[in-house]
């Protein structure tokens, strides 16, 4: 309205004068930037100049067969414990929205006590389990049992650090996939369910698939703070990568070169971790015209330097 | 076929304390057209979605082409039906609603072989052949690959009505089909649903549409607090209307 007037009153000739202005300058950003720079280059100096760093070390263990051997170990760790985590918290997710209140109870409990410990102590009660459960048998409730096994050689170092992430991330992937689900709007099971879909069939075709788009960018945040986890698995002395270096240290006490070979991989890892989420994302995005996948430099960004580590409570690895 | 396609005997249903309806009865004859009409929260949709058992009902009948919804009657005792049995009978009622609730995560085409595929089992070729049919029926044949975010609301609801109508449904219910539409949209959407009369569909609509209600129904109802408070074919109840409670009603959307 108004700059309708304005060209009716103003200059006759339609369009007018383009604006040349003379910009805000903004010192405060220079002077920033500069700040900002000295402090990259006197990190990038001392970190190439320090010779402790012992990059030399770095190189050398970089690719030996025990860092090789505890990285495969750890993404080893770190796929079984998603996996198991992912289909338990979806079974979780379910019980928790079950209309049976014993059901959605049990779900409650489950996750309020794996939530609620440390991680760590998870990983050692596992590991301890015999001084609990001397023997494990498989039988009748209350009845004869088939067989049974001492749990010392049933829970292996490997099946106390499976058990340990995979039933604590289950807890984490109940709370994921139960928000994806209450976010898929109410008239889609209506509409499912009016087209003469059972309520499994809705859950598997409608709910589910939308579901994703909301459980997906999560859910690789946790295979990656996964992948950092399994670190804590040292303590109960099985050999994935951080434990595989602090082998090695703890025979020739080059702890910081060997960290940081740790780090090194553990980024590695991320960034590729980074990589496949931003192409799942893409997958599962299909039919929203909001929601695009976060682009890949900004979402590795946040997952290399995000961690949620601290927040788990679950302490230092030593 | 004289047998009613659908039959309301004294249908009372409440939410919690709320008694919603309050004793309804009514038929709708098989290629009826009936629309309900009332002000909101008069129980019109609750009762639309009591007759495909979306709700329970508390007290009454209802009969969708002579088999009880939701229940089996054998001798004098009622037997719920499984959730299997309640969605195969769902399979014969489609239903067109409010916000359309297409899947956003299937094409149009998608959408609308669905349920054929996946309840019915018809075979892919078949269901897509019938599909394209569908959406060429509603106008929409050169958007089969479109996804409903883009679509506009008019056509998004389009697409809903070839999903009920790829079921071969004998009984089509509409939830207020175009309340949700841009006005220049709604001609679209109601000139899809006079085709569907005129071609003998059975239909119950809620609807605030008085002129769709006048020229394609054949019954109108006008509800009020859980009620059924005058029915009649449509010119008997717009220009003649018996009760106070209608006149008021139709003065004020008129």
């Amino acid at each position: 309205m108004t700059s309708t007037q304005v060209s009716e009153s103003g200059t006759p000739a339609g369009r007018p004068e383009a604006i040349k202005a003379v910009p805000v300058r903004h010192p405060g950003r220079w002077v920033a930037a500069a700040i900002v720079a000295i402090v990259a280059v006197a990190l990038i100096r001392s970190v190439a100049t320090n010779p402790r760093f012992e990059w030399d070390i770095v190189r050398q263990y970089f690719t030996s067969s025990q860092v090789m051997h505890g990285l495969l170990v750890t993404i080893e760790l770190t796929a079984i414990s998603m996996v198991i985590g992912i289909v338990l918290g979806v079974i979780l997710a379910v019980m928790r929205l079950s209309p049976n209140p014993l059901v959605a109870g049990a779900s409650w409990l489950y996750i309020w006590l794996f939530r609620g410990t440390p991680l760590l102590v998870q990983l050692l009660f596992w590991n301890f389990i015999s001084a609990l459960y001397p023997k494990i048998a498989l039988g009748i409730p209350f009845g004869p049992s088939f067989f049974d096994v001492s749990a010392n050689s049933l829970i292996t170092p490997f099946v106390a650090a499976i058990l340990g992430l995979g039933l604590n991330e289950g807890a984490y992937m109940a709370e994921i996939v139960r928000a994806g689900i209450i976010s898929v709007d109410e008239g889609q099971t209506e509409a499912a369910h009016a087209l003469g879909m059972t309520r499994l069939k809705t859950m598997r075709r409608i709910v589910l698939p939308q579901a994703m788009r909301v459980i997906i960018p999560p859910t690789g945040n946790e295979a990656i703070s996964m992948l950092k986890n399994t670190s804590l698995v040292s303590v109960i002395a099985y050999t994935e990568l951080l434990y595989s270096v602090q082998l090695i240290y703890a025979a020739n006490y080059k702890q910081i070169p060997l960290l940081i070979v740790a780090s090194i991989w553990y980024l590695i890892v991320t960034t590729i971790l980074s990589i496949g989420q931003y192409f799942i994302e893409r997958r599962f995005s299909r039919g929203s015209g909001r929601g695009r996948p976060v682009p890949l430099a900004e979402r590795m960004r946040r997952n290399l330097f995000f961690a949620r580590y601290a927040n788990r409570g679950a302490g230092g690895a030593p | 076929m004289s047998e009613a396609m659908l039959r309301a005997e004294a249908v009372h249903k409440s939410f919690g304390r709320l008694e919603v309806l309050k004793g309804i009865s009514l038929e709708v004859k098989p290629r009826e057209v009936m629309c309900l009409l009332g002000p909101s929260g008069s129980g019109k949709s609750t009762f639309l979605r009591c007759i495909n058992h979306l709700e329970k009902i508390d007290a009454g009948r209802l009969y969708v082409d002579g088999e009880l919804v939701g229940y089996r009657q054998q001798g004098d005792k009622l037997y719920e039906l499984k959730d299997k049995e309640v969605a195969m009978k769902r399979t014969e009622i489609g239903m067109v609603f409010q916000r359309f609730n297409l899947f956003p995560h299937m094409t149009a085409l998608e959408n609308v072989v669905e349920a054929p595929m996946h309840v019915k089992g018809t075979p892919r070729q078949a269901a897509v052949q019938r599909a394209v049919e569908m959406l060429d029926r509603v106008g929409l044949a050169d958007k089969l690959q479109s996804y409903p975010s883009q679509l506009s609301g008019g056509q998004q609801q389009r697409v809903a009505i070839a999903r009920a109508l790829a079921m071969d449904p004998k009984l089509m219910l509409f939830d207020e089909p175009t309340s949700a539409l841009d006005p220049e949209l709604v001609g679209d959407v109601l000139d899809v649903m006079r085709g569907l009369a005129r071609d003998g569909m059975t239909m119950v609509v809620v609807t605030h549409e008085i002129g769709f209600a006048r020229e394609a129904g054949d019954t109108v109802v006008f509800m009020d607090d859980g009620l059924v408070v005058e029915t009649g074919a449509p010119r008997a109840v717009f220009e003649n209307p018996k009760h106070e409670r209608t006149r008021s009603f139709l003065s004020k959307v008129l």
